[in-house]
């Protein structure tokens, strides 16, 4: 993160909820940053809970014992699903910092164009991508097991 | 300048999770749709499956690159998100060296765990395993 040099970030975590003008990419920006948060949570825990491995098949199977039931499964599918979307909006993220799937620069001429339309498209696909993910992990956590 | 060079990282650290991270969703949440790295039958958490996995040294280095590149990202993610905060300066180089010394020791246990569960796995025979 870079330190502002003019109007420092007043709104704070509410900024986040508004879009704004930004549009619907801006929605994308706060549940990245929610997913985020969230796999960090759970990673943070899983380091410690699949760690059990190491002393044996019993600890391992009360390790595991621990973690199971329906809300760890529900939650468990959460995970799954905030990883498909922050993977897929990573992507989408990646591309448009290197400059890909954002447009030519062109002369700004009244009326000015807004590079938002240029960048929809890519938002478009990689939600749809994201949401295959999330039909294929649901049909594995509750359909096919 | 120092949080630009990091901001690479943290894309850098990004790609490798999609790869890694992705192959250990496939492996975990959709076995049944693409059954890989699960040569016996059951979930994916059976303990026959989980030692065949940690017997393999493809694994162990895999779950410690994951590993380090996730506790950065993660680590780093959060700390831009309450950076943006505008916490004072003081606060700031607290949190920073948190993150650094927290990081250090989450990523030197998982590696030890990932190491350990490798020198155990392989000793286990394969026979116990089935089943």
């Amino acid at each position: 993160m870079l330190d502002y040099k003019g109007r420092p970030n007043r709104l704070g975590i509410v900024g986040w909820l508004g879009g704004g003008r930004w549009g619907a990419e801006r929605y994308l920006y706060t549940l990245h940053r929610v997913t985020g948060l969230g796999l960090l949570a759970y990673f943070l825990l899983h380091i410690f809970v699949t760690a059990a491995r190491r002393f044996g098949q019993e600890a391992w199977q009360q390790s595991m014992a621990r973690v199971t039931g329906p809300v760890f499964t529900l939650g468990e599918y959460l995970v799954f699903v905030a990883f498909a979307f922050h993977a897929i909006n990573g992507i989408r993220l990646v591309l448009v910092e290197l400059g890909f799937g954002v447009g030519k620069p062109i002369e700004p001429v009244y009326p000015y164009r807004t590079s938002v339309d240029v960048q929809r498209p890519l938002a478009v696909v990689v939600m749809l991508v994201a949401a295959v993910l999330v039909v294929l992990g649901g049909l594995d956590f509750f359909v096919l097991k | 300048m120092r949080d630009q060079r990091w901001w690479t990282w943290h894309i850098a650290a990004g790609a490798i999770i999609l790869v890694f991270l992705g192959l250990h969703m496939v492996i975990m949440h959709l076995d049944a749709i693409f059954r890989v790295f699960n040569p016996h039958p059951g979930h994916p958490i059976e303990w026959a499956n989980v030692v065949e996995r940690a017997k393999s040294g493809f694994f162990m280095v895999t779950y410690i690159v994951l590993l380090g590149a996730a506790l950065f990202h993660g680590l780093y993610g959060l700390r831009t998100i309450l950076f943006e905060l505008n916490p004072g300066a003081g606060l700031k180089k607290t949190l920073s060296l948190l993150f650094v010394v927290g990081g250090l020791a989450l990523f030197v246990f998982g590696a030890w765990a990932a190491w350990a569960s490798f020198q155990f796995a392989i000793t286990q025979p394969a026979a116990a395993a089935a089943l």
